[in-house]
This record gives C-alpha cells, sequence and structure tokens, in this order.
C-alpha cells in the first residue's frame, strides 16, 4: 500500500513593536521576571484592551510579504481558556474575520516550484511563561504576556516532510526581510505547530490528523514529521488505526512520543470582543503600506548580482539572514567595493562568527568600520597582512581603523624616496642574491623583498617595492 | 447640618463661605454612616483616610462645584490603595493598585471619595441580597430591599449619608434602587463614561452613572465624569454638555412616547396610577403623550440574559485563584486551584450566571443562544430608535412594583429576572436613561423611567428636572428614619 | 429540556464545581431559564445582523510607545505567593502548551 502525507502548519511569529498588543507595556526578550508588566498584563479586574496600531501595520506587512488579502471590516475575539499563563482566562484574537487571508508561499522542492496555500493569517496576544519546580509547584512570569504575535495558518498543501522544511524557511526569510519579526526559533520569537497525516494514495479523506508538538528548530520539524510518516504508515499496514493525539518530538532519538489523546473539539468559546469596537482597515492604509514594504531577500540577491557584480553563490549568502544582508548594504553605503565587503563577510566575519558561535549582532563591528577597513586596503594604505590584525581589533573592541592604524604606526610605506634607499642599501649588502638573480634564480627575488620587509617592519607596499627592487635589478 | 437638605450646589456655597469646611462635611458623612450602618449597612468599606483628603482640599482652597463635597462609590470601581471587592468573596482582600478613571476624574475636581458602598456579587442581582458582605436595607422600609444592585449607593444616598453616589448599571441597577429609594439615578449612553477600572459584569451593557436626592446634582457630578478616556476604546468622543447649567424645566412641545408594553400586566396598580400622575403633570407643561408600541419588548430578558451571562462568564474567568483575591488552601494542583477557588469564593447568584454564559457559548448551544440573542437585540435596538425618530423621550415605570421584601425572591432567580423587563431595555439599546421618583405607593417610592435618544441626557435631565419641581419629592424623608437627627 | 450532564459538562468549562446537594436544584433551576431564553427561538432574525458591541466609536488604535504604568512590587502586591519575584502556584500537570 502507498501512502500520500498532508501536512498543515501553524506558525506564530512575535511583532517587533515597542508595546504589547493590548497594553502600553514595553516588549522586551529576557527581562527580569515581571518587570514588564502592569494591570492589564495581570488581568486585574476593570481593565481594558487597547489595540497596538503598529503591532497591527506589521501584521498586515506580514500578511501583504505572505501575498495575503487584507480583510477590511474587522473585530477582535475572545478565545476562552483556564491556564496560570493566560490571565484573564481569554486570548484576545482573531478568530471570525483574520486580518489577512487566501496567501501563498512558493517553495521550489527537487527543482520543481510550487505555491503552498496560506489559509490566513491573524494578531493575537502571547501568553506568560510558566517554568515547573520539582517540589510540587510551578511558577509563573507575565512579561511576555500580551507580546504580539501574528499566527499563520497554512494550507494542507505539503506532502512531504521537505516541503515543510522549504515552507518554513522561505516563511522564516519573506517575514525576516519585511522587518516585522526576528523570527528567531531559538529565541521564542518563531514557534511551529504542525498536523500530519496520510491516507492511502487515491484515498478522498484526509486521513486522521496527529499534532506534533516541541519542534524547536526546523531540522526537527523535518525529522519528527519523517518520523512521523513512517508510524503511521507501519500502523495502517497492519490494519490498525491512528489516533487522534497530540505527540512530542524527542529530539535525542528523533522518535515522537504520545502527550495526550484529543477527545473531541476543545470548546474555546469564542465570541466577539465587547470591549473593542469593529475596526475598518482602509484600502489607503493597506496601499500606503504595501508601498513602503521593504526590499524583499529575492529582490535584494537580484541586485546584488546585477548591480553590484557579486558572484550568485555569494549574493545568496548575503541574503539569507536580514541581519547580514542590512550589515552588507550599509557597508556598501560607505563607499566600500562591494566584492570586497562581501568577500569580508563571507570570509573573516562568518568565520569569526563560527569560532565564537554567535550572531553578526553580538560584536562590536559596525558596517562603518568594516567599509573603513576595506577602503584602507583598497588605496593602499594599509596591506590585507595588516588588515587582518585590524579586522581583529575592530570586531573585538569596536575600535576605529583609521585611527588605530594612523596610532600604530601600521600605515604601508608606499613612498620610493623612503623605500629606494632602503633597497639599495639591502643589494649593497647581498651581492651573492644580485649574481643568483643574473643566474636565473628567481628565489633571489624573494629573499630580497623579505630583507625589505624585515627593514619596514612589514609596512613595505609589496608592489611598490617589487618595481623598485627590479628595477635596480636590472640595472646592476 | 442635616445633608438630606442639602444640594451639591448649597454645600459648595457653604464651603465658600467657610459655614463648613470639607474635612467637617467628610467627618459628618463618616459619623452619619457609621450611626446607620448596623441599621442599613450601605458601606462595605468607609474611607478612613476620607477627613485627611478633605482637609487638604481646605488647605488649598475650594474651588469648582465639586471641591470638597463628598461623595461615595460603588465597591465594583477600583480605587488605589482602598480595598474593592465587588461584593465577593473572591475579592474580600484585593487591593487596587490603579483608580479608575470616573475616580480620578472625580477626585481631580476636589471630589471626596467617602467609601465603597453595597452591591450584589459584581452587581449581578436586583436586591443586594447576593453580596458576599450582608444585604443593605432600605431606609423606608427596613424589611424591604434597597433594589440593586446599586443598593448601597442609593440607600446611602436616601438616609442622607452622601448627597451624590455613583453606581453602575447594566440592566437596571442605578434605576431600579433609585426608584426603590424615592431618588433620582441616572445611567448615561453607552459609551459616554469611561469604563476603565469599573469592575465588569457585561461589557456591551455596563455603564457608570449617578445617584442623588436631586437631579441638579447627578448633572453636576456627570459633566464632571464623562467624556472620551484613551484607556477605554469603547468610550466616545463626543464633547459632553454643562448638564448642570443647561438644565431646564421648560416641557412645551417635548414629545413623550409611552410604549404600551411598558404597562406589563405584573405591575402594581398603585405603581401605574403614579406614573399615570406623572405624564398628567407633564402634560399640563405643555408636552405631548402618545402610546407606542415596542414588539420585541417582550423577548428583552431573554436577550439581555443571554448577552449579559454569556460576556460575565468570561469576564469572571480571571478570577482564579492566581494573581488576586481569593485563593483556595489545600489544593493539589494549579486545577484543583481554579475549581476550589472559584467554587468557594463565588456565590450562588454568580455561578449561576456563569453557568447560563458558559452553555450559551458553548459549541452546540452558540448558534441559537449567543448569537440569536444578539439578532434580536439588534431589532429590538432599531425599534426603540424608530420610536425616537419621532419623539424625544420615552417613558413608563421603572420598576413593576416598589421595593419587595428581604428574602422575597431570592430562591426564585426567573422571579427576580422578570423585575428587571422594564429597565433592560435602555441597557440592550445603549440608551441614556432615568429613575425620578414619581410618588408613593402604599408609603414606598414609585419611579418613573425616562429614556432619551443617544447621548441627550440633557433631555432626560430637564424632563426629570420638571418632575422633580412639580413634586417636590426630596422633601420627604424615608420612613424608617423618621424621628432622627 | 438541559440534562445533568450538560450542566456538569459546562461546569468543567467554567471550572465550577457543585456539591452532590446542590446539583439537582442547580439543574432545574437553571433548565427554567435556559427555557425561557430559548423562546427566543420564535423570533425570525432572517438578514438580521448580530449586535455584538456597543458605542459610537471604530477602529480605535494606541500609538506603540512601551510604557511602564506600574512597578513589579506594585503587581505583586496582591499575589498569593511569590518566590523570587515569580508567581507561585500548585503544580501545572499539564505541561503540553509550555514553550
Amino acid at each position: 500500500m502507498n501512502f500520500e502525507t498532508t501536512i498543515g502548519l501553524e506558525v506564530h511569529v512575535e511583532l517587533k513593536t515597542k508595546s504589547k498588543m493590548y497594553s502600553p507595556s514595553p516588549v522586551a526578550y529576557g527581562a527580569e521576571s515581571n518587570i514588564n508588566t502592569n494591570v492589564i498584563d495581570f488581568g486585574f479586574p476593570g481593565t481594558l484592551p487597547t489595540v497596538n496600531k503598529n503591532g497591527y501595520r506589521l501584521g498586515v506587512m506580514v500578511a501583504l510579504a505572505l501575498n495575503a488579502e487584507i480583510e477590511h471590516h474587522t473585530h477582535f475575539d475572545r478565545k476562552n481558556y483556564f491556564y496560570p499563563d493566560n490571565p484573564k482566562a481569554y486570548q484576545i484574537t482573531q478568530q471570525d474575520k483574520p486580518l489577512g487571508h487566501d496567501g501563498y508561499i512558493e517553495i521550489e522542492v527537487d527543482g520543481k516550484k510550487k505555491k503552498i496555500g496560506v489559509e490566513e493569517l491573524h494578531v493575537e496576544e502571547d501568553a506568560g511563561k510558566n517554568t515547573h519546580g520539582n517540589n510540587g509547584y510551578s511558577y509563573v512570569d507575565l512579561n511576555r504576556q500580551g507580546t504580539p504575535l501574528i499566527e499563520i495558518v497554512s494550507k494542507p498543501d505539503m506532502h512531504s516532510p521537505e516541503e515543510a522544511y522549504q515552507y518554513l524557511e522561505n516563511l522564516r526569510k519573506i517575514v525576516q526581510f519585511t522587518g516585522a519579526s526576528d523570527v528567531k526559533m531559538e529565541e521564542g520569537s518563531m514557534r511551529v505547530d504542525t498536523n500530519i497525516s496520510i491516507r492511502p494514495v487515491g484515498s478522498k479523506d484526509y486521513g486522521t490528523k496527529v499534532e506534533l508538538k516541541n519542534l524547536n528548530s526546523f531540522n526537527h520539524v523535518k525529522l519528527g514529521l519523517a518520523y512521523e510518516e513512517q508510524r503511521q504508515a507501519a500502523i495502517l499496514k497492519q490494519g490498525g488505526h491512528i489516533g487522534q493525539e497530540t505527540r512530542r518530538f524527542d529530539e535525542k532519538t528523533g522518535e515522537t512520543f504520545l502527550m495526550r489523546v484529543k477527545s473531541g473539539a476543545d470548546d474555546y468559546r469564542y465570541f466577539p470582543e465587547p470591549d473593542l469596537p469593529d475596526f475598518e482597515i482602509s484600502p489607503e492604509w493597506v496601499s500606503e503600506i504595501k508601498a513602503n514594504l521593504p526590499e524583499t531577500a529575492a529582490k535584494r540577491r537580484v541586485r546584488y548580482i546585477n548591480e553590484l557584480g557579486i558572484p550568485e553563490y555569494d549574493a545568496g549568502v548575503l541574503t539569507y539572514t536580514k541581519e547580514m544582508s542590512d550589515f552588507f548594504d550599509e557597508a556598501v553605503s560607505y563607499k566600500a567595493n562591494p566584492k570586497l565587503v562581501s568577500n569580508w563577510l563571507m570570509g573573516e566575519v562568518n568565520g569569526y562568527l563560527n569560532d565564537k558561535r554567535i550572531g553578526l549582532l553580538d560584536t562590536k563591528l559596525t558596517p562603518e568600520h568594516l567599509a573603513k577597513m576595506i577602503n584602507l586596503i583598497s588605496n593602499g594604505t594599509i596591506s590585507s597582512k595588516i588588515a587582518k590584525k585590524v579586522f581583529q581589533e575592530t570586531i573585538s573592541n569596536g575600535t576605529e581603523p583609521e585611527e588605530w592604524v594612523k596610532s600604530k604606526g601600521l600605515v604601508q610605506e608606499s613612498d620610493p624616496a623612503v623605500l629606494k634607499p632602503m633597497i639599495l642599501e639591502i643589494l649593497d649588502n647581498n651581492q651573492q642574491s644580485i649574481d643568483d638573480f643574473k643566474n636565473g634564480k628567481d628565489r633571489a627575488v624573494g629573499f630580497l623583498i623579505g630583507q625589505i620587509m624585515k627593514q619596514t617592519h612589514g609596512q613595505a607596499n609589496p608592489k611598490v617595492a617589487n618595481k623598485l627592487l627590479m628595477e635596480e635589478l636590472k640595472s646592476r | 447640618m442635616d445633608i438630606k437638605k442639602e444640594t451639591i450646589a448649597s454645600l459648595h456655597d457653604k464651603l465658600v463661605n467657610k459655614d463648613v469646611t470639607a474635612e467637617e462635611l467628610a467627618n459628618d458623612a463618616i459619623n452619619k454612616i457609621n450611626a446607620n450602618e448596623k441599621k442599613l449597612n450601605t458601606f462595605i468599606t468607609v474611607n478612613d483616610k476620607a477627613p485627611e483628603a478633605a482637609k487638604k482640599i481646605d488647605e488649598d482652597g475650594i474651588k469648582g462645584p465639586l471641591s470638597g463635597i463628598p461623595i461615595a462609590f460603588k465597591d465594583n470601581i477600583v480605587t488605589n490603595g482602598i480595598k474593592t471587592t465587588a461584593a465577593s468573596k473572591i475579592l474580600y482582600n484585593f487591593m487596587p493598585v490603579y483608580s479608575a478613571t470616573v475616580l480620578e476624574r472625580l477626585e481631580a475636581a476636589g471630589a471626596v471619595d467617602i467609601g465603597k458602598t453595597n452591591l450584589d456579587e459584581f452587581a449581578m442581582g436586583s436586591s443586594t441580597e447576593t453580596s458576599y458582605f450582608d444585604t443593605t436595607v432600605n431606609p423606608w422600609d427596613l424589611s424591604r430591599v434597597p433594589g440593586g444592585s446599586s443598593g448601597g449607593s442609593a440607600a446611602a444616598v436616601a438616609a442622607g449619608e452622601v448627597v451624590a453616589a455613583l453606581g453602575t448599571d447594566t440592566g437596571g441597577s442605578i434605576r431600579q434602587p433609585a426608584a426603590f429609594n424615592g431618588i433620582f439615578g441616572i445611567k448615561p449612553t453607552y459609551g459616554r463614561v469611561s469604563r476603565w477600572g469599573v469592575i465588569a459584569f457585561a461589557s456591551s451593557l455596563d455603564q457608570v452613572g449617578v445617584l442623588s436626592k436631586r437631579v441638579e446634582d447627578s448633572a453636576t457630578v456627570l459633566s464632571v465624569m464623562a467624556g472620551h478616556d484613551e484607556h477605554d476604546s469603547t468610550s466616545s468622543e463626543k464633547p459632553v454638555p454643562d448638564y448642570r447649567a443647561n438644565l431646564s424645566k421648560d416641557m412645551t412641545g417635548v414629545r413623550i412616547a409611552v410604549p404600551k408594553e411598558f404597562w406589563h400586566e405584573g405591575t402594581h396598580p398603585e405603581v401605574l396610577e403614579n406614573v399615570n400622575k406623572a405624564l398628567d403633570a407633564y402634560k399640563k407643561m405643555g408636552a405631548t403623550v402618545d402610546e407606542v408600541s415596542l414588539p420585541s419588548l417582550k423577548h428583552a430578558v431573554e436577550v439581555y440574559y443571554v448577552l449579559a451571562s454569556s460576556e460575565a462568564s468570561s469576564n469572571l474567568q480571571r478570577y482564579d485563584g492566581v494573581r488576586y483575591g481569593f485563593r483556595a488552601k489545600d489544593v493539589k494542583n494549579i486545577k484543583d486551584l481554579f475549581v476550589k477557588s472559584r467554587s468557594e469564593g463565588f456565590g450562588d447568584e454568580v455561578k449561576r450566571r456563569i453557568m447560563l454564559g458558559t452553555f450559551a457559548l458553548s459549541a452546540g448551544a452558540y448558534d441559537a443562544y449567543f448569537k440569536k440573542a444578539a439578532e434580536v437585540r439588534t431589532l429590538f435596538i432599531n425599534e426603540m430608535n424608530d420610536v425616537l425618530k419621532d419623539y424625544d423621550l420615552i417613558m413608563g415605570p421603572s420598576t413593576t412594583t416598589p421595593a419587595f421584601k428581604i428574602g422575597e425572591k431570592v430562591d426564585d432567580p426567573l422571579a427576580m429576572y422578570m423585575n428587571d423587563i422594564l429597565t433592560i431595555p435602555a441597557n440592550l439599546a445603549g440608551l441614556p436613561a432615568a429613575s425620578v421618583p414619581a410618588g408613593l405607593a402604599d408609603g414606598l417610592p414609585v419611579g418613573l423611567q425616562i429614556i432619551g435618544r443617544p447621548f441627550d441626557e440633557q433631555s432626560v435631565f430637564n424632563a426629570a428636572y420638571a418632575l422633580q419641581e412639580e413634586n417636590k419629592f426630596y422633601e420627604k424623608i424615608p420612613t424608617a428614619l423618621k424621628g432622627e437627627d | 429540556m438541559i440534562s445533568k450532564d450538560e450542566i456538569l459538562h459546562v461546569a468543567a468549562l467554567a471550572n465550577l464545581k457543585f456539591e452532590d446537594s446542590e446539583v439537582d436544584s442547580f439543574v432545574s433551576q437553571l433548565d427554567k431559564i435556559v427555557n425561557m431564553e430559548s423562546k427566543l427561538s420564535s423570533v425570525d432574525t432572517t438578514g438580521v445582523e448580530p449586535t455584538y458591541n456597543m458605542g459610537d466609536t471604530n477602529t480605535v488604535f494606541r500609538e506603540d510607545k512601551g510604557i511602564r504604568t506600574q512597578t513589579r512590587e506594585q503587581m505583586l502586591e496582591n499575589v498569593p505567593e511569590t518566590d523570587n519575584n515569580l508567581i507561585k502556584v500548585p503544580t501545572i500537570v499539564d505541561k503540553e502548551d509550555d514553550e
């Protein structure tokens, strides 16, 4: 028996705002427990929500970037459920009239392009965070409570773990380049819930949906789904049936384990939020947001190739994250040679980041400093060798390259008036080398250049020094 | 001083002329409350710091009309640093760290918060009998209820403890106790007053209003506390008139509609007699009175109990024992904590409403109950507004009977709910509505209800003022308090 | 007619528990009220839009400014039990939704 897999993904992405979705409390990742909370976040009696305009705007940006239609007449709804990290015991969301609907994400698997549908997108508020002691108590931190989220619900259009992986990769990239979210799974600003079912090829009805949890990276999503495909197929082949259940992915074993069996549909008693009025999202506002959508990764890539002469592969690497791409663009804006900037980012900079296991924004390197350093190389002020020293200094300590090079006396010596007398003296003291050169031994040139470098502490401009040396050698 | 004979304006004059100080007024009020408390139980918490706050106002100098005037607040209005309970065990120890907008605005105008009045638990009731802190008693007859849910505020005003008190009105909770206590009470248009800091019962129906012996005092207070508030997205941006300054008793040409359905078969004959007398008085003043029909009125109670309970079931989910209020002891896990804190913390009536609302919103019932009720609400709103296209005001009795006996209806929730039939319409349609004393039935006060167009509180005040000046009911002293002073 | 099972299901949703002795009287009371409410079904509401919220406002947004309106100390004042600035609660058994 052959089976066909159906996968649907629900992705929650935190929107990058200054304040929460329905309360003016500040939003910050990794702040002290309960420090960014107020009476609204604590669900105090008598409090009321107010809607963050920027949160909604970022939601519209994401929807537009995912080719969705925007809902113009909307309202908010309450989703009711009790949980200690859900202080009002309802979440304010958009159930009935989501912010956007009917979008798509293009993916490419095995050279084939395919559109994966986005059923709908809606804004809502994040919950707080619970931690569990082994002393019979749990602990609640409400800092995250109310953080704006956009939930992106796919259509069940994916048929393999690889398609799901590509969908997530492209979703991450598209959303990240709008600037609406950092989209970092490791910081929890992107979270993925998956539904997977399989059915015999040709069957009209979908199989029973199984939900997977604890998927902390795209790779885990792929591995978890692949495991589920096989597990479910094995059960069906033996004539068993799949239970409607939630399963947990174990990253150590790569297997999934039963968490709980779903007993009918949850009853969230959704109803329109009476504390908020209806909302009209004007076509003018949507057009304005659309007109100001930041350049996508795909467009940046094409621009790098066509306008800046960056090789295709390199342009792809530079546009993998918005961080890197923004850094590149800014460095180039300081008139640094784009190819050199690209080479440095992909070479030395990436090497440094991998070595230290940190992100680009965690270092002290600024696009301006990188550009200045590259310009010092381009205009011959420093040698590539010295540049590596400058790089280490500026990325570790944030030192301004031009000043540092001057103060440390690292400027390259290109002046013939300085180099020529030095070369004459070296030649005078090394008759043997001159003889070797005359006898066709090219090695002698290397030795003599080495002597020049030694005397200048490596600061002689190699091109100039070589030219002067050759002229003098030939004349002797 | 006998507050019963005073108005905000007369007290203001005395304060300005230094015949009395704000501190004295605050102490007077507290003494009066304490003297009555055993008998009437109007307050849950008396604000001990009121005299101190009043003294500060004396020192800074008396300014606007509310400067130095003691005002009572229903205990579902959140007050920073003063215990706020909504008359529920589940909030028996709740100490707010912020204040309601209405309180902030009144205090900014110099009003002195004298304390927190009793109510039905979470404002769910028509008699104040569901309060965790015992029932309040009607000053006209100590065996009777003061009405509810703003029973504490109404009785405190009727007993002369304060000139004005704030209440909230979701289905009649200001107008019905005002009627039962022989005082004036107004529920403004939905959106006229901010709900920020008002403990929610039903969000699409709740509105803060004022109770006072005299119409002009409520007019003064409402002008100060009404108006847009950025904390409440449903609060209107319409400008607020000076209701007191614009007060007029001229009823010439005012068109009054009287829905025949308000002449409910169960309505007490003496109530109807008093209301008819009031309508005759308006005719003599030059108003026209016509009978109209509101066919959907017969469904108003049904619509109201579905919608109010549904919203309440959700609004009251936050009381879970986690962050504030009552937390049950001896619990095994979080689920146990939720269930025990809520089951031990809420009273029966509140549980009943939560159950009704949870049911109406649940998967199988939503369309037939919640959605259906919301649709019938639309029909009803349209009917009310159609009448108000041709008429300036809708009038009728505020209640079907005068104050009933304590304990009479407490075991029959349905009878208690039917009691709200005349007041619910204004809440469903979000219209401004008041109750003004019309006379006595068997020695108990009867209220005339006046409903106006959206945001036309002025016409409601004016009509009430005209009747007040005609019948001078405010001169009457509650029977049970006669012989005092 | 609303059944006892239905009432118990609704109670579970609402996180309320009734003593065995009170369930029956509660069921009959609720049944009466629900019956009263059921009369709504006789009203023809074809083509009628429901009214869910009131007021004359529409599209009310707040500008995105992060403001602290209370201190953490104020927020924790009413919490029955705290530990290290966290809200302490009896153990959460059903931990599946924690991330």
